[in-house]
Parts: C-alpha cells; structure tokens; sequence
C-alpha cells in the first residue's frame, strides 16, 4: 500500500506542477495581452483613478479635471474649450483622445515610466505617477486673436515662430468644446452625436487636418523655384509672358484679375498677383524643379508631425505643362494644409530655412521637473538666403503697396501674399481667401512670426471673398498679438 | 514540490535501517520482514531529523521491559520529540502575517490601520490557542505543521474576504465568516478530543455511507440557487450537506475498502502485460459511485462534488488495490459520464465552451463574462501583484468571495502570492499523505490519503477552474473561501488528519514480550 500512497502523491505532485505551470502562463506570459483586452476595465479605472495632468499655454492651464465621484473618478474639463480645442483636442472617457491629450497621454495620464524618479520603480511598487504637464508652445495672445478675427466664420489660423518652428497659435473655426463630451453621461453622448453629425465639422482641425488649394498664396513657392533655379536673376527685369496666357497644349487661355501683366517684371507681377507670369515661369521651370522646391518648403510629406500627425500637403509629381502651369498657381490639384502655407511664410522670413513645426515645448512631472524639452530642428533649405532676401523684397513689396495693403502693422516689415482659390467643379464652389505672412520688427534681423490664414466662409458673397480683404486682417491681428503691439 | 517528497522517500528505506541500532541481532532473525514495507510504519520516529533525545535510560517506562530478554545491550532509550513548541510558534506566524495583511488591507483602502484589526487578531488568536491546546491535550504527537498552516490560510481567507467586503458596502461576509471559523475551530476541538482512536471511525462505514446519501439527497428538494441544487436554506442560514458528506464518504470509502482489498485486488485478466482488469464481479461499487456521482451531477447539476467524489474514490481505491486497471476504467467512465451529460446539461455544456473560449462573449460584444474577469485578475497580477486593496478583482462579480476568491489573491499577492498559496495546500496534502504513510492500519491509511486527497482535488479543480486549466466548477478553495460549510468541513479535515499523524507518530506501548514483535507488526497489519 506504502507504494501506491507514494504514486498518489505523485499526481497531487503533477497537479501542483499543472497549477504553477498553468499560472505563470496566465499570470506572466499572457499578462500583457489580458491587459490589453478592451474588455479589461482595469486600465481605464486606472487611467481615471487619479486627475489628469494639464496642458499649458504660457503660464495658463487651458485644461483642468473633476472628480466626478463615479468608477471613472476624475474627468477631463476645459477651462477655454473651444480656444484650445485646435491644439488640445479632447481626452474623453468615451471617444478616446485627439490631438496633444493623444500625443502626450502618457505624460497627462501618468503612465510614461520617464515620469518615475528612479527608472523601474514603478514596475516594483506598482506605484501610478500622477500625471505630468504638457507646456505648450502656444501664445496665448497670438491664439485669442486669431480665434476673434475668425469670429466663429468657417477657417483656420496657423501661427509658427520663423527661427525655431514653435506653433504660436492654431486656430480652427468653428470650433467645439472638448468638455462637452469628456464624460460618460447621456448628455455627453448627446453632444457628440450633434458635433459629428454637425454639416460645419467643428470637430475638424481645419489648421492641420484639412487641405485648401492654396491658390495664389502658392505663388510664393513658384518664384522660389524661379528665382533659385536662376531663370530669373532680377525680379525687377521684364519677363516675357503673355496675357492671357495659352495654358501649353491646350486652347484654355489663363487670364488675370489685375492689369498690366503682360511682360510684367517678378515683383510687380507678384505685387498684383499675375496668373499669367507665374503659370508661365512654372512651365519655364518645370515640373522636376518646381516638384524638389515645392516638396523643399514641405510639400508630399506624409510624415510631419506636431506630433500630432499633419495631413500631407500635395504637389503633383506627374503632370503635363498645363496641369503643371495650373498649378504653380496653386490651382489644379495642388493642396496645403494652412500650417503648411505658415511654413512657406515662415521660410522666407528665416532665410530659407525650414524648421520643424512643434506644439510641445516641454514636458514634466507633476512637480514641474522636465521629462523631455523640444529642440528646434531644422527640416529641410526650401531656398538660398539670396533668393529668400528678394522674395522678402518681394512679400514686403504686397504689403505695402499690393494686394495685401490690410496687414499693415506700423514700424514694422511686414510680408505677405494673398490668395484666392478657386474649388469645386467648373470653379463653381465659394473661393478660399488666403494670407500668408511674416512680420519683422523694423531693424530687427528676426521676423517673430509668421503665419497662414485661410477664410472658407460660405455665408460671404462670392465676389468679396479675397486673400486681401478677408484674410489679411486676421493675420495682421496675429501679428500685432505676437509682437506685443 | 519534489523536496517535499525527499523526506517522504527518505523516511521508508530510514525505517528500514532503524533496526539495525542497537538490535543486531534482530536484524539477523527478521531481515526480510523488517526491510520491507514494514519499516515504514515506525520510520517518523527516527526520521525526526536525529533527534535522539535525552537518555532516559530505565527510567522510560515504555522501554524498561526491552532490556530484558537476551539482548546484547540495552535499548537506548529515546524520548519522542512531541513539537508542540514548534506548533505553537508557528502558530503566531499565522496569526501575525494574517494580521499583517488586515493591517495592509485598511492601510492601502483607508490610509489608516483598520478598526477591527485588534479584535481580529486578537479572535484568531484565541482560535489558534485552543485548537493547539487541543492538541497539546489529545494529540501531543501529531504532525505540527498541519494547524499552523490551516490557521494561516484561514487567517489570510478571512483577510481577503474582508478586503472584498470594502468593495461591497453594506454586505459584509467577514464578520460571518469568523463565526463559521470559530464554529469549523469548535468541531475540530471536539473532534480532536472525543474521537481518541481514529479506528473506531470504521466500525460506522456503512451509517457514514447512509448519512451521506440523506445529506446530498436533502437539498434536491430545496430550490436551486445560481443553477445548483446544493444549498439547504434554513432563514438566513445557508449551507451545503454536499461538503459535510466528503467527510463521511471518505470514512466508508477507507472503511469499505479496508475490509475488502483483497477481494478487489484478485484480478483474472491483463491487458498489454501490464495493465491489469479487475474481475466483474467487483466491479460492482465502482460503477455504484459512479452512478452516484452521474446521480449528483444531474440532480443537484454540480459538477465540483461530483468530479470530486468520484476522482477521490478513484484514487483511494488505487491505493487500496494498487490495480492500474482502475484508474483506467475510473478515466473512462468519467470521460464517458462527462460527455454524455454534457451534450444533455446546457449547464455543463457552457462551461465546457467557456473554458475552450474564456472571450467568446467580448467577441460577441455581451463584455467579459465572469471567467475573462477572472483571468483579467489574475493577468493584473503579475508576477508581484498589486499589492492587497489595490486590485479590481471586484470586477468579477457574483462570487467574487466564494468561488474566485483565488482571483484576489492572484491580482493583489501577484504569482508570487499564488505560489505560497499553493505550496501552503501542497505542503498541507503531503502532510496528509505522510500520516497515511506513517499510520499502522488500513482503514488508517486510506481515511489519510483520502482525507488528503479531497484537499488536493478541491485545490486542483477550482484553482484550475479559475484559472481556464480545466472547465470551471463551482467549488470551495478550502480554508480562503466565502462558505460556513466549507470552512467547518476542512477544519473537521485538519482535525482527523490531526488525529491520524498522533497515531502515526505516537510511539506504541512496548512490553517485554512484544518488543521483537514491534519491528514486525505493521508488515501484518498491512497484510491483514
């Protein structure tokens, strides 16, 4: 009997060998999956244990949280909702999270093991850091005067710092309040379903998220690319363009709004913004040249980031001369988001340099301690310092005496380029008004900033929608907010 | 858990060669008899780790008639180590690490030491000292590590349960769940008291049968409650007679199998040389089990108790038979039985497919169902765990405190946890099964492994069931679990394992003319 005891034994041994075995697969090795099982709740009652950290602009928290007292304890408010919602996004407890509250989630919710004193501290003690802050790049000032001078009208602003790249204001219109939905309730259900369903899209950020031909405002780019190539040398000397202008191979002549076109030199052309000139020069360029300066100023790139993913601005790379002509005027299918067109401004004012566009400064602890601080990164040269001293001339130049006389800030150069886009089919839809511009203090080597403003408003007639009369102000407003007049 | 086996291993062939000492002459004249299987029934004596004693020399009156006769030298005279100092302090292990983790519970929900935890402390205190006095009293030789390890696992029960309580506001389990303790502590009081000679326990082989079947057939005319008829609901009492008839048909079983053994063991066929068939004549009470166990299943629809009685039935009468051949007829007709009422039971059905598919229903958009919380649990664990009062396990639900109360221990103790638990119920078994070892009768030996085996079952199937190793049954983790009958049928458990191992180790009286008999007895006891 003492035998068969001892193989009874064996099987409560197999059996404990079976559990051991059996828990360390459930417990270690599937540990993660089980974890990431949108069924387990255990994230989100974590994620929501404990308030959510905040995101700054300047010295302003622009978002804050409340205990609500329920299982998903603590929920995201928004002190200045619909201001911010271009930059912060939403962070809800039922739609998930856009924008900076996704970008920098595991700082904001805590669960970025940078956040940890000691490195894996936390794996040990099993400890939930509270959240970090997320100091933003964005003026406050910049931000509140561009959301005023839309005034609620469909469009979008985008403000960036030449030298460095920092997004001072990021504007999308109509806007929303991310703290309408942030809960679980009825109401929050509600009010999502209307802002999706809404026809304006205020859930859109149009500032990155959205794609406008850039229209005359892409003119810009063109003389670049003529400039840098050399098939001009003097943007005061005659060029030799008809108007109209024959779009090459076909029987379409291109006309301009402005007169005194034909054989007009670089600047004036610019100045009053000749079609003709410009589909011209392109053609003259051609399409490998206009491509590398278009995709130089950042054109084609589908990786940009703030980090929040940007929406690729896009310049055909396969296209005949009329298409080609079409779109050196920022017609045909060429497209930019308005962050891409600051970015355009914004190279011009810094030499030609390209710098990466950034939303985050910093990031820290609760206790203000940095995790990680943004360097300005230099992207791409769109253009030689020459070529980007006489488009200055040139932008100047609209500013002062062309289309874009509105931007006019006093004891400051200010450059700019207006643009009115033409869309839809037959051209039929409301035009996009378009201003992008610099604007440096006179005697000062720096521009501070530069910005893109687009204006969709359908509510506007047709015939007063222009780059001048409607966009210009704003960015003017921009301006002055970031310098301080 | 092979290390525990080692002492197990170690402690036949040390019977085996304990004769030699001092009794040279003995061993010339018994050689065979006394090398065999025999020496095992004294081995735990000597195998206590070289613990001679002091040299009592005459003065043991126990021993004084051996240095008679014709031997050579007289007998050193040993006095038994009893460890009941080492019981005892282990005991206050128990009681402070249960303490401590209802001191950490409060710390980590409340950021303040928890108001009950004096009185707490102080009530399993109380418990663990009158049991050890018990023991002290009525079973001065029995295994010291069976009570410290059975207060310990009631102790950190009754921590978990209570941390679960903070969750349920206003349906506390705790406070009833220490009155069942103090309750299971009281019957193992009266058992290890009364019951002087666990024999006497084989003369009701038959009433224990017939109380059985009262006790399970009760509650199949009490309604079901959460689709197992297994409850007797009496006011705001509930238990289950399920739990209280392992106990007994455990004792039939031993009893049974006892007086017939050899009967069973004759077999007239082999099947592949080795594995030997019993004849049909007895195959009799297997198949009688069995049908019981089929009968339970679909009347009561509680596959846990079924699985358990007839799998401890299965192993007992192995042990009884060492026949092969009725583990392999025991398999099959388990496989059988299971499959036909599984494809009849939808309730034994669902299980079967939850545990092939624990996330079949967040597939289908219904959320976790109670298993995929379960393993949601144990999976946050880890392998530290999160540390008592910090886990969702409340998650889970219905029977969060019965049931899968492992799962608590799984998130909040970590793997790290989960291994003490089971290596406490490991260590607890082979306690058991050492006692039935050690233990000079049949019917002794098999009431042990029997005993023990219901432990290791019990653990075996829910903690398997919990964990997606096998479908999962409704069923007690013995001692941590939710559950008045279960609490008092383990500590009746602990008490007859208590009441085996003193028998086991309690040295025989020897006089002068059976002393030479000694060495040889158990290998006749175990022929008888």
């Amino acid at each position: 009997m003492i035998r068969y005891i001892r193989h009874a034994a064996v099987l409560c041994l197999l059996m404990l060998v079976a559990l051991l075995v059996n828990a360390t697969r459930v417990q270690v090795v599937n540990s993660d999956s089980y974890a990431a099982n949108p069924a387990n709740r255990r994230t989100v009652l974590l994620r929501y244990g404990q308030p959510r950290g905040n995101v700054y602009a300047g010295a302003t928290a622009v978002t804050g949280s409340k205990d609500t007292g329920g299982s998903l304890r603590y929920q995201r408010t928004y002190p200045n909702g619909p201001l911010y919602a271009p930059v912060t996004g939403y962070a809800s407890q039922t739609y998930g999270s856009t924008l900076l509250e996704n970008a920098a989630d595991g700082i904001l919710s805590g669960t970025d093991p940078r956040l940890a004193a000691f490195p894996l501290w936390n794996a040990i003690a099993r400890e939930q850091n509270p959240g970090g802050q997320v100091r933003s790049t964005i003026l406050p000032a910049a931000q509140q005067a561009a959301f005023s001078g839309l005034g609620g009208s469909k469009g979008a602003v985008a403000a960036v710092e030449p030298a460095t790249g920092r997004i001072l204001a990021l504007v999308s219109s109509p806007s929303y309040d991310p703290g309408s939905f942030a809960g679980t309730s009825r109401s929050d259900v509600a009010a999502w379903q209307r802002l999706t369903s809404s026809a304006d899209q205020p859930l859109l950020n149009r500032a990155i998220r959205q794609t406008y031909p850039p229209g005359s405002a892409f003119k810009v780019v063109t003389a670049a690319a003529g400039l840098d190539s050399g098939r001009i040398t003097d943007i005061n000397a005659a060029t030799t363009s008809p108007d109209p202008y024959p779009l090459p191979n076909t029987a379409t002549q291109l006309t301009n709004e402005a007169g005194g076109c034909a054989n007009a030199t670089l600047l004036y052309a610019f100045q009053v913004s000749c079609n003709t000139v410009f589909a011209e020069l392109g053609d003259d360029v051609g399409l490998s040249r206009m491509v590398s300066t278009a995709q130089a100023f950042g054109f084609n790139d589908k990786n940009l980031g703030i980090p929040s993913r940007v929406s690729e601005s896009v310049f055909d790379t396969d296209m005949n001369a009329a298409q080609l002509a079409l779109s050196s005027i920022g017609q045909y299918d060429t497209r930019a988001t308005p962050l891409q067109m600051a970015m355009v401004a914004a190279a011009v004012a810094d030499g030609g340099q390209v710098m990466r566009p950034y939303l985050i400064d910093r990031e820290t602890r609760a206790n203000g301690s940095a995790v990680a601080v943004t360097r300005p990164k230099a992207l791409r040269r769109a253009m030689s310092s020459h070529t980007a001293s006489l488009l200055q001339q040139m932008m100047v130049n609209v500013v002062t005496q062309g289309t874009g006389t509105n931007a006019r800030i006093p004891g400051v150069d200010v450059g700019g380029k207006t643009g009115t886009a033409q869309h839809g089919v037959g051209n039929a839809g409301t035009p996009y008004a378009w201003f992008i511009s610099w604007a440096r203090p006179k005697g000062s080597g720096t521009a501070p900033v530069a910005v893109a403003v687009v204006v969709e408003d359908a509510a506007a007639n047709r015939a007063d929608i222009s780059g001048g009369g409607n966009a210009a102000p704003i960015a003017q407003a921009v301006m002055r907010a970031v310098l301080g007049l | 858990m092979s290390h525990f086996l080692l002492p197990v291993a170690a402690f036949g062939s040390g019977g085996a060669g304990r004769p030699g000492r001092g009794r040279a002459g003995d061993t010339g004249r018994s050689g065979g008899a006394a090398s065999g299987t025999g020496g095992a029934g004294r081995a735990g004596e000597p195998g206590g780790a070289g613990e001679p004693g002091g040299a009592g020399g005459p003065g043991d009156p126990g021993r004084t008639g051996g240095t008679g006769g014709s031997r050579p030298a007289p007998l050193p005279a040993v006095r038994l180590p009893r460890r009941r100092g080492v019981e005892l302090s282990l005991l206050a292990v128990a009681v402070l690490i249960s303490v401590y983790g209802y001191v950490a519970v409060g710390l980590a929900k409340h950021g303040a030491v928890p108001r009950g935890a004096g009185g707490y402390g102080a009530a399993l205190a109380v418990l663990a000292v009158l049991a050890h006095l018990a023991v002290r009293w009525r079973a001065p030789y029995a295994d010291p590590l069976l009570l410290p390890i059975a207060v310990l696992l009631n102790g950190l029960g009754l921590v978990l349960i209570y941390r679960l309580d903070l969750e349920t506001p206003g349906n506390p389990a705790a406070p009833t769940q220490m009155v069942w303790s103090a309750l299971g502590v009281g019957l193992f009081v009266a058992v290890v008291v009364l019951l002087r000679d666990h024999r006497t326990l084989a003369r009701y082989g038959y009433v224990s049968m017939a109380a059985a079947l009262v006790l399970m057939a009760v509650p199949i005319f009490f309604p079901a409650i959460n689709g197992a008829r297994i409850w007797i609901r009496l006011g705001p009492l509930s238990f289950q007679p399920g739990e209280f008839a392992k106990i007994l048909l455990a004792v039939f079983f031993a009893a049974y199998l006892a007086a017939n053994r050899h009967a069973l063991a004759y077999t007239e066929r082999t099947l592949f040389g080795r594995l030997q068939l019993p004849t049909g004549r007895v195959l009799g009470p297997i198949l009688v089990v069995w049908t019981l166990s089929i009968g339970v299943l679909v009347l009561e629809t509680d596959l846990g108790t079924s699985l358990l009685f007839f799998g401890v039935f299965v192993v007992m009468l192995y042990v009884a038979t060492g026949r092969t051949g009725w583990i392999v007829i025991g398999l099959l007709l388990a496989a059988a039985g299971a499959y036909g009422v599984s494809t009849v039971e939808t309730h034994v059905h669902s299980r079967i497919d939850n545990w092939l598919h624990p996330f079949a229903s967040i597939a289908a958009g219904q959320g976790a169902g109670q298993l995929a919380q379960s393993l949601f649990a144990f999976g946050a664990g880890g392998l530290l765990g999160t540390g008592l009062g910090r886990g969702h396990s409340i998650l889970i639900g219905f029977a969060v405190k019965s049931d899968f109360i492992l799962a608590t221990a799984g998130e909040e103790l970590g793997l790290t946890g989960l291994l003490v638990l089971f290596l406490l119920y490991a260590l607890l078994v082979e306690r058991g099964y050492r006692a039935g070892l050690a233990v000079r009768d049949s019917f002794g030996r098999l009431l042990a492994v029997g005993l023990a085996s219901i432990l290791a079952l019990q653990v075996f199937v829910i903690a398997g069931g919990v964990m997606d190793l096998i479908p999962l049954t409704g069923m007690a983790m013995p001692f941590l679990a939710q559950g008045g009958s279960s609490v008092v049928t383990n500590w009746i458990i602990i008490a007859l394992l208590i009441r085996l191992s003193d028998s086991a180790r309690r040295p025989r009286p020897l006089t002068a003319e059976t002393g030479e008999i000694a060495t040889v007895r158990p290998v006749e006891d175990d022929e008888r």
